[in-house]
C-alpha cells in the first residue's frame, strides 16, 4: 500500500494561480467597500476608487480586467519574504511548531514515524520528537482512534491520521460517539481536543476505495468541526488552529493538493477555523467551492474573464460551520450562486450549503442556486471515467453562462 | 451445563469461615478498627502466563465494614432504581449491576482515585464506588439537572472526570480503544498510575478489543482489561457466543488472571496484583466471574434464557454482600442487628436522595444547545421549522 502512495504523491500538480492567499489590505478589489445595485437590466457599480461605471447590455466588451485572479500588492508574496514551500510542507511545518509549542502535543497514525508519513507530512518528528510522541500504530483505525480519543479525554492533545481519509470509515463509531457526543453527554466535563486529520478525494486513478469525500458523511455528526485546506498559506493556519482548538476538528486534505508550492509568511500564524476565504472578489456570480475544486474553479475564472464575466471565488473552508457572513455578503453583492464540490451529489456539503442561503439569502437571489458535484458512482479506476466523475472547468464555465443569463 | 460451576463455589464455602488468625475476640470498637486480618479467597486464582498471587488476602475490620456497607448501598440503589424504572421516572434504557458489586468495591480498595476506571454502560455502581453521590445517579436517571451529567447523558453516561472516572458508554465494547488511550496518556505524563477498562462476556468478542490489547502490550502502557464475566451477553449465553469462554486466556502473550468476581477480597487481591503488573510489565487481563441477578437490562425479564433456579441459587451461595457478612460474623466484628442498622440507614439514604432528586428540576430549554462545542462558534440552531428557536450552539 506504501508504495503506491508514494507514487501518488509525485504526481504533478494542477496548474495554480501564483497567489492564493488574499491577506493584503493594500489589494485592488475591495468587495466590501464596494456594493453594486443591480437588477437584470443595467446595473451601476461604483468602485473602491470611486470610478462609476455605467454598464448597459453592452457591459461584456466593455470592461477590460486585467488579471483573472488577485494580486496581493504589497502582500508578502510580492515583497520576497517568507520562504516558499510545498503544501505537504507546510503542514508539516504547521505540525512540528505546535509540537514544540505545546508538549501535549502527540501524532498517531500508520506510518507516521519511522517512515516519515506516506505524504511526508510527519516527516523528521520522529528523530526530532521521539517515539512517544510521533507514535507507529498498527492496522487498527478504529482502537487507535479511539485511543486518541481516549487520551484527548485527559488532557493530550492527539493529531490522529488516517493515511487516506476513507480508512477512517472504519473509526466512525469513534468519531462520531466518542470524539462529536462526549463533551454533551459528560455535560460538559471532558473537552476532546483532537485533530483528525487525512488526505481524502479524487486521485489521480486510485480506484473507488482510495478516492472517497467523507465530509458529507461527517458533516452531520453534532459537536465536531470540519475545516478543508486548499492552500499551503492555509494548510499551515488551519493545521495550527485545529491543534489549538478545543472543539474535535477534522482537516481534510486532498491527494493532489500536497504538492503545490507557494510562498509563506515566516512568522507565526494562524487561519481562524471558521472563516471563508476571498480567493477573487467580483461582481457578476458567487462561486463558492473548497479543495481542489478551487483550482477548477480558478481554471475555468480564467476562461470567463476572457468572456467578459467577473466571477467572485470564496473557498469556504469551514466545511462546518459555513461561514454564512462572507458567503452572505457575497451574495448580497452579486444574486448568483455556483457551487463547484468534489462531494456526491446526494447529501454532500453543496446540498447542506445550498440549503443554508436558500433559508437565509433568499430574497437576495436573482436565480435558483446551481450546485455542480460529483457524480453519485463510485469512482472508476480508467481515466476517462474518472474524468467525468469529478466537475471539470468546462462544466464549470457553461454553468455560469446559463447563471448569468 | 453452565449451571454446575456456578454453584461450584459451594464446595469450597466453608473453608472462609475458619478464621485464619483472628483478632481479639472482643469486637469493640469497629468502625475505625485496623488490626489486620488475613482471610482466605473462596477459590485460588487460575493464571495464565503468569505467577498467581496469593489465595491469603490481608484486610481489617474498618475496611470489611465500608464493604459491607458500599455493597448494601449499591444494592439498594439498584432495587430502587428498578422500582423507578417502572413507575417510569427512569425512561429508555437502565442496566442494572446488582449481584455485581463485589467487582466495584474490591476494584476500589486496591487503588487511588489517581488511577482511571472507565466502563461500559453498567456504570451505576462503579459511579458510587468512584465517589459520586446517590443524588447524581438518581438525578441523572431521571434526567434532572442535578445529574453527573447535568441530566444530558442518562443511564449509560456517568462520568466523573475529578475522580477519573471516564464513564459510561454505551457501544458495546468502543469503551476499550478509549481506555488504552487513558493508559497511554498516564504513560506519557510518567503518571504512575494504571487504567482499568472493564467490558463484558458478550463485549470480548469485539475485534477493537483485540486491536487496542495489541497496541497496550505493543507500547507497554498500563492498560488492565478487566471482563466482567456475568455469563450472558444479553440474552446470549457465553457458550453460544464464544467458541472459547477462556477471555482471561484471549490475551495470548498477555497474562490473564480468573478471579471469583463474587468475592470482593479476591478482587481487591487481584486489582492489586494487576496494578503492580501493569506498572511494570505492560497490559494483563482479569476475567471476573460473576453474575447480575436483573436482565440485561430493564427490558428484559432475565428469566428466558436462564432459570429462576439458577438465579436463586448464585443468590443463595454466592452472593457478595451474605459473603463479607458472614465474614464480618463469623469474626465476630459487628452483630447482626448492628448490620441490620446498617442495612436500615443505607435505605433511608436511598430514600431521601430519591426525594431529593425528584425535587431537583428538569434541564431548562438553553440546555439543549449547550456543552455541543467546548468553545462556543457562535453557529446558530434553529427549530424544526428552521424559523424560530433561535439559538446559539455553545
Amino acid at each position: 500500500m506504501a508504495a503506491i502512495f508514494q507514487g501518488v504523491g509525485a504526481a504533478a500538480p494542477l496548474s495554480s494561480s501564483p497567489s492564493n492567499s488574499f491577506d493584503s489590505n493594500k489589494s485592488v478589489f475591495s468587495p466590501r467597500r464596494s456594493f453594486s445595485v443591480s437588477k437584470r437590466v443595467s446595473f451601476a457599480v461604483v468602485r473602491s476608487d470611486g470610478k462609476v461605471n455605467l454598464n448597459p447590455k453592452g457591459r461584456r466588451d466593455q470592461r477590460l480586467i486585467p488579471n483573472a485572479v488577485a494580486t496581493n500588492a504589497g502582500s508578502a508574496a510580492a515583497s520576497k519574504q517568507g520562504h516558499e514551500l510545498l503544501l505537504f510542507e507546510a503542514l508539516q511545518e504547521g505540525l512540528e511548531e505546535e509540537m514544540e509549542r505545546d508538549p501535549r502535543v502527540c501524532v498517531m497514525g500508520e506510518d507516521v514515524g519511522h517512515y516519515g508519513g506516506s505524504y511526508k507530512v510527519t516527516k523528521g518528528l520522529a528523530k526530532r520528537f521521539g517515539d512517544l510522541r510521533v507514535l507507529d500504530t498498527p492496522i487498527a483505525e478504529n482502537s487507535f482512534t479511539g485511543m486518541g480519543i481516549g487520551a484527548a479525554m485527559t488532557g493530550l492533545r492527539p493529531v490522529i491520521e488516517g493515511m487516506n481519509m476513507g480508512f477512517l470509515l472504519l473509526a466512525f463509531n469513534q468519531i462520531s460517539n466518542n470524539c462529536g457526543m462526549l463533551h454533551y453527554t459528560s455535560g460538559g466535563q471532558f473537552t476532546i481536543p483532537v485533530v483528525v486529520r487525512g488526505p481524502g478525494g479524487v486521485g489521480r486513478q486510485l480506484g473507488a476505495e482510495h478516492s472517497q469525500r467523507l465530509e458529507s458523511y461527517f458533516q452531520s455528526i453534532p459537536g465536531i468541526q470540519m475545516v478543508a485546506c486548499s492552500t499551503p498559506y492555509n494548510a499551515k493556519g488551519l493545521m495550527k488552529a485545529a491543534i489549538r482548538s478545543e472543539n474535535p476538528v477534522i482537516l481534510f486534505e486532498h491527494v493532489l493538493l500536497y504538492n503545490l508550492k507557494e510562498r509563506i509568511p515566516d512568522e507565526d500564524y494562524i487561519c481562524n477555523l471558521e472563516e471563508a476565504e476571498m480567493v477573487r472578489p467580483g461582481e457578476h456570480v458567487t462561486i463558492l467551492t473548497y479543495s481542489r475544486m478551487r483550482y477548477h474553479v480558478m481554471q475555468a475564472a480564467k476562461t470567463l474573464v476572457n468572456k467578459g464575466y467577473d466571477p467572485e471565488v470564496i473557498d469556504i473552508r469551514s466545511l462546518k460551520p459555513f461561514d454564512l457572513y462572507t458567503i452572505g455578503n457575497s451574495v448580497k453583492k452579486t444574486h448568483r450562486v455556483l457551487i463547484v464540490e468534489e462531494c456526491m451529489r446526494t447529501g454532500g456539503i453543496g446540498a447542506s450549503l445550498t440549503a443554508a442561503i436558500t433559508e437565509n439569502f433568499n430574497d437576495y437571489l436573482d436565480a435558483p442556486i446551481m450546485c455542480l458535484s460529483s457524480q453519485d458512482v463510485p469512482t472508476p479506476y480508467a481515466g476517462t471515467l474518472e474524468e467525468v466523475t469529478v466537475v471539470q472547468p468546462a462544466q464549470i464555465v457553461t454553468a455560469v453562462e446559463q447563471l448569468c443569463q | 451445563m453452565a449451571l454446575s460451576y456456578l454453584r461450584s463455589s459451594s464446595s469450597r464455602s466453608a473453608n472462609f469461615l475458619k478464621p485464619l488468625s483472628s483478632a481479639a475476640s472482643l469486637r469493640r470498637p469497629i468502625s475505625t478498627d485496623t488490626t489486620p486480618i488475613t482471610v482466605e479467597t473462596s477459590v485460588p486464582f487460575t493464571s495464565h502466563q503468569c505467577e498467581a498471587p496469593s489465595r491469603s488476602v490481608e484486610t481489617n475490620p474498618s475496611e470489611l465494614l465500608t464493604f459491607f456497607r458500599d455493597m448494601a448501598l449499591m444494592r439498594r440503589m439498584e432495587i430502587a432504581a428498578d422500582s423507578l424504572y417502572k413507575a417510569k421516572l427512569i425512561r429508555g434504557f437502565c442496566h442494572l449491576y446488582d449481584g455485581q458489586e463485589a467487582v466495584a468495591v474490591g476494584m476500589e480498595a486496591a487503588i487511588t482515585k489517581k488511577d482511571c476506571i472507565i466502563t461500559a454502560y453498567r456504570d451505576h455502581c462503579i459511579f458510587i464506588g468512584r465517589g459520586g453521590t446517590l443524588l447524581e445517579v438518581f438525578a441523572e436517571l431521571m434526567g434532572r439537572q442535578a445529574g453527573c451529567s447535568k441530566g444530558k447523558g442518562g443511564s449509560m453516561h456517568f462520568y466523573k472526570k475529578d475522580s477519573n472516572f471516564y464513564g459510561g458508554h454505551g457501544i458495546v465494547g468502543a469503551q476499550v480503544p478509549l481506555g488504552c488511550g487513558l493508559a497511554f496518556a498516564q504513560k506519557y505524563s510518567k503518571d504512575e498510575t494504571v487504567t482499568f477498562a472493564l467490558y463484558g462476556d458478550g463485549a470480548a468478542n469485539q475485534g477493537q478489543l483485540f486491536e487496542a490489547l495489541n497496541i497496550s502490550a505493543l507500547w507497554d502502557l498500563p492498560a488492565i482489561l478487566v471482563c466482567e464475566n456475568n455469563h450472558y451477553g444479553m440474552g446470549t449465553a457465553e457458550w453460544r457466543a464464544a467458541k472459547s469462554p477462556a477471555y482471561y486466556k484471549r490475551g495470548d502473550y498477555v497474562p490473564g488472571l480468573k478471579v471469583d468476581g463474587m468475592d470482593a477480597l479476591a478482587v481487591k487481591q487481584a486489582c492489586k496484583f494487576a496494578k503492580e503488573h501493569a506498572l511494570k510489565n505492560g497490559p494483563i487481563i482479569l476475567e471476573m466471574d460473576t453474575y447480575r441477578y436483573h436482565g440485561h437490562s430493564m427490558s428484559d425479564p432475565g428469566s428466558t434464557y436462564r432459570t429462576r433456579d439458577e438465579i436463586s441459587g448464585v443468590r443463595q451461595e454466592r452472593d457478595p454482600i451474605e459473603r463479607v457478612r458472614k465474614l464480618i460474623l463469623s469474626h465476630d466484628l459487628a452483630t447482626e442487628k448492628e448490620l441490620k442498622d446498617i442495612e436500615k440507614e443505607v435505605r433511608k439514604e436511598v430514600d431521601d436522595a430519591i426525594a431529593q432528586a425528584k425535587e431537583s428540576p428538569m434541564p431548562e430549554p438553553s440546555e439543549l444547545f449547550s456543552n455541543v462545542y467546548a468553545k462556543s462558534l457562535g453557529v446558530e440552531s434553529f427549530g424544526a421549522d428552521r424559523k424560530e428557536v433561535r439559538a446559539t450552539l455553545a
